[in-house]
C-alpha cells in the first residue's frame, strides 16, 4: 500500500515544499524592486498568463478536453473589464470579480454543448470559437459597447497613497495577490474530491460514471471555472495593457495558450508558472534568433517538447528530482 | 431573385472550394482518424509554391500541376516525419503537432513571401461563359474543376488496385499489414494526396480572397463545417457539404451582413456536433464499453 502514503503526500505539502514556496514567494516580492519597470511590466503578464494558463491546465490537463479556443475567454474578461471601467466608471478591482463571473456563465454554457463533444472534435469546436471570436468582438450592433475594431483603452489604475508604488510595481502587486489567491483556490480544488472526478473522468469516463461521479455536471463546471480563471486573467492583462482590441484576441491567443499548457506540464500546477514565462520570454528569445519568423520558431519548440518532453517543464523537474532523491537514498 | 439566384450560383463557386478542403480533410479522417488542422496552411503554403513558379514565368497549368505535385510531396514527408512519431499517442499530443505544423507553415509563409496581399492569375477568361448575367467564369471553371477533382479522386479509390489498398489500410489495418499492403506509406499517400487536393483548392480560390498568409483561415474553418456536416467520414458528404455550406454562407451572409461570416461557421459546427454529430451521411458512432 505504498500508494496511499504516495497520495496522502501529495496531498499536502511538505515541509520542504512550504519553504520553497515561501521563498518563491519573498523572490516575487523583491524582484519588482531590483529590475526596470518594463520587466516589471512584463513580469506581470507572465503573472497573468499564469492565471490563464492555470484555468486552462484544469480543462485540458486534468479533466481531457482539449480546449483551442480559450483566448476567446481570455477576450470575454478583458472586454468585461474594460466596458466597466469605460462605460461605467467601476473601479478596477471590481471588475476582476465581474469578468470572473461572467467568463463562469459564459464557460459553463459553452461547456454545455462540449459535453458530447469528445477529443478530436470540441478541439474543432472550440477552435471554431477562437477563429470567430474577433469578428464577433468587431460586430456593429455591439460596437456602441466595444469601441469595434479600434477597441477601448482604459486608465491605469493609480496607486493608493500609502503605498509609495510605481504604477507599475503597484500593479504587479495587485497581479501577484491575484495569482496567489487563485493558486490556492486551484489547489485546494484540484487536490479533493472535485478534482479527482476531473481526472478520473479524463482516464475512466465510463467507470467514473459507475462509481457516482455526476460526469455532465463535473465536465461543464470544470469548464466553467476555466474559463472563470482564464477571464479573471483576461480583466488583468487589459487592467496591465491598458487597451483592448478584436485583432489582439485572435486564434494565436488560444495557441499561444495551448502552447504554455503543454510546455509548462498537463495535469501540473507549478507548470502554469513555467509555462507562463515560456510564453512571455520565449518570442523575445525568438525574436533574437530571427527576426522574421518568431512563431516558426515557436512551433519548432512546441515540436521538440511533444517529442522529446511530453510531460512538460514540470514532469521534466519531477523526474530530476525523483532520479536525485533515488540516488541520495542509495 | 436575381440577386438570390447570383447568391446561390457564387456560394456553389466557393461551396467547391470548402467541398475540396473538406474532402482533404475527410481523406486523412478516414486514414489515421484525426483532423487536421494544419490543411488550411498546407494548402496556402502550396499556393504560395504555385505564385513563385508563375512569377518566375512558369506558364499557368504547368505551374499548376507542378504545385499540386509538389504539395503531394510535401504531404508525403510531413506524415512520414512529423506526423508519425505521435500517431499512437493520446489525442492531445497529436492535435499539439497539428497546431505546431499550422503555426511553423503560416509563419514560414509570412517569412518567406511577407505578409502583404498579392493578386492572383485565374486561368479563366474575365468575360463571363456562355454569356450569362449570373455567373463569373472564373466562379463557373473553380466548380468545373472542383468536380473534376472529386471525379478522379472517387475513380482511384473505386477502381484501382492502390485505392483499395488504401481503403483497406485505412479499415483495418492490422488485416491489410497480413496481406502484404505497407500501412504507413498508404497513411503517407493518403496524406499526400489531401496536400494535393488542397493546393488545387487554394490555387482555385487564391484569385477572389487574393494571396497572404491568413488567406486559409476562414476557408478552413468553413470546410470544418463542411465535413462535420456531410459526416466527417463520408467524403462524398463532404462534398456536399461543402456545396450546401458555401451557398448557406452566402445568402445568410447577405441577410445578416458578411461581417458575421466565421461566427455562422461556428454556430454551423457546434450545431451540427451537438444536434447531429455523425453528419449526414456518416456513420454513427458507436463506442464498446
Amino acid at each position: 500500500m505504498t500508494n496511499n502514503k504516495d497520495v496522502i503526500r501529495r496531498n499536502a505539502l511538505s515541509r520542504g515544499q512550504l519553504i520553497g514556496l515561501a521563498a518563491l514567494l519573498a523572490v516575487a516580492c523583491v524582484l519588482p524592486f531590483v529590475v526596470s519597470n518594463y520587466r516589471v511590466f512584463q513580469l506581470t503578464l507572465t503573472l497573468v498568463y499564469a492565471i490563464a494558463l492555470l484555468g486552462l491546465n484544469m480543462l485540458t490537463g486534468y479533466n481531457g478536453q482539449i480546449s483551442l479556443g480559450h483566448g476567446a475567454f481570455y477576450a470575454i474578461g478583458a472586454y468585461v473589464a474594460a466596458i466597466l471601467m469605460d462605460k461605467f466608471g467601476v473601479p478596477y478591482w471590481l471588475t476582476i470579480p465581474a469578468a470572473g463571473a461572467v467568463c463562469l456563465a459564459a464557460g459553463f454554457l459553452f461547456g454545455l454543448p462540449a459535453l458530447r463533444l469528445e477529443g478530436l472534435y470540441l478541439a474543432l469546436a472550440t477552435f471554431a470559437l477562437g477563429v470567430a471570436m474577433p469578428q464577433i468582438l468587431k460586430y456593429k450592433g455591439f460596437e456602441h459597447w466595444t469601441g469595434g475594431v479600434m477597441g477601448i483603452v482604459i486608465v491605469k489604475p493609480e496607486p493608493p497613497e500609502w503605498s509609495g508604488l510605481s504604477q507599475d510595481r503597484w500593479l504587479y502587486f495587485v497581479v501577484l495577490v491575484c495569482l496567489v489567491a487563485m493558486f490556492v483556490i486551484g489547489w485546494n480544488l484540484l487536490r479533493g474530491r472535485i478534482g479527482r472526478a476531473m481526472v478520473a473522468i479524463r482516464d475512466q469516463p465510463i467507470a467514473a460514471q459507475a462509481m457516482g461521479v455526476n460526469t455532465a455536471m463535473v465536465k461543464s463546471l470544470t469548464f466553467g471555472v476555466s474559463a472563470m480563471y482564464t477571464g479573471i486573467a483576461g480583466a488583468l492583462g487589459a487592467i496591465v495593457i491598458q487597451f483592448v482590441a478584436p485583432d489582439s484576441f485572435n486564434v494565436f491567443l488560444s495557441i499561444t495558450l495551448i502552447v504554455g499548457v503543454v510546455v509548462g506540464g498537463l495535469a501540473s500546477i507549478s507548470g502554469a508558472i513555467y509555462g507562463a514565462l515560456f510564453i512571455q520570454f520565449i518570442p523575445n528569445v525568438a525574436d533574437e534568433i530571427s527576426k522574421a519568423a518568431p512563431w516558426a520558431i515557436y512551433g519548432v519548440f512546441l515540436l521538440l517538447f511533444m517529442y522529446l518532453m511530453p510531460t512538460g517543464v514540470a514532469g521534466f523537474i519531477r523526474i530530476v528530482g525523483g532520479r536525485l532523491r533515488q540516488r541520495r537514498m542509495r | 431573385m436575381d440577386v438570390l439566384l447570383h447568391q446561390i450560383l457564387s456560394g456553389l463557386a466557393t461551396g467547391g472550394i470548402y467541398a475540396s478542403v473538406a474532402l482533404a480533410l475527410v481523406m486523412i479522417y478516414q486514414a489515421t482518424h484525426l483532423v487536421n488542422f494544419a490543411q488550411g496552411e498546407l494548402a496556402m503554403f502550396a499556393t504560395y509554391i504555385a505564385w513563385s513558379l508563375i512569377q518566375a514565368g512558369v506558364p499557368y497549368w504547368a505551374a499548376f500541376f507542378l504545385t499540386v505535385a509538389i504539395a503531394f510531396a510535401l504531404g508525403v514527408v510531413i506524415e512520414r516525419v512529423i506526423v508519425q512519431p505521435v500517431e499512437d499517442k493520446p489525442i492531445l499530443a497529436v492535435v499539439i503537432v497539428f497546431i505546431a505544423l499550422l503555426v511553423i507553415l503560416n509563419s514560414l509563409a509570412g517569412w518567406i513571401f511577407t505578409y502583404t496581399i498579392k493578386p492572383f492569375p485565374s486561368p479563366f477568361p474575365t468575360a463571363p461563359l456562355f454569356g450569362n448575367r449570373y455567373v463569373s467564369s472564373h466562379e463557373l471553371g473553380s466548380i468545373g474543376i472542383t468536380l473534376v477533382v472529386l471525379a478522379l479522386i472517387f475513380v482511384f479509390f473505386r477502381f484501382t488496385p492502390l485505392g483499395l489498398a488504401m481503403r483497406a489500410a485505412a479499415q483495418n489495418p492490422v488485416s491489410s499489414r497480413l496481406v502484404g499492403i505497407r500501412v504507413g506509406w498508404m497513411l503517407a499517400l493518403g496524406w499526400g494526396l489531401a496536400a494535393a487536393i488542397g493546393a488545387v483548392a487554394g490555387i482555385m480560390v487564391a484569385p477572389t480572397v487574393f494571396l497572404e498568409p491568413n488567406m486559409m483561415s476562414g476557408i478552413l474553418l468553413y470546410a470544418f463545417a463542411a465535413a462535420l456536416l456531410g459526416g466527417i467520414d463520408s467524403p462524398g458528404g463532404a462534398v456536399l457539404g461543402g456545396f450546401i455550406v458555401g451557398v448557406l454562407e452566402n445568402v445568410v451572409g447577405s441577410i445578416i451582413g458578411t461581417e458575421l461570416k466565421l461566427t455562422v461557421a461556428l454556430v454551423l459546427i457546434v450545431g451540427v456536433l451537438v444536434i447531429r454529430p455523425s453528419g449526414l451521411f456518416g456513420k454513427v458512432h458507436v463506442t464498446r464499453v
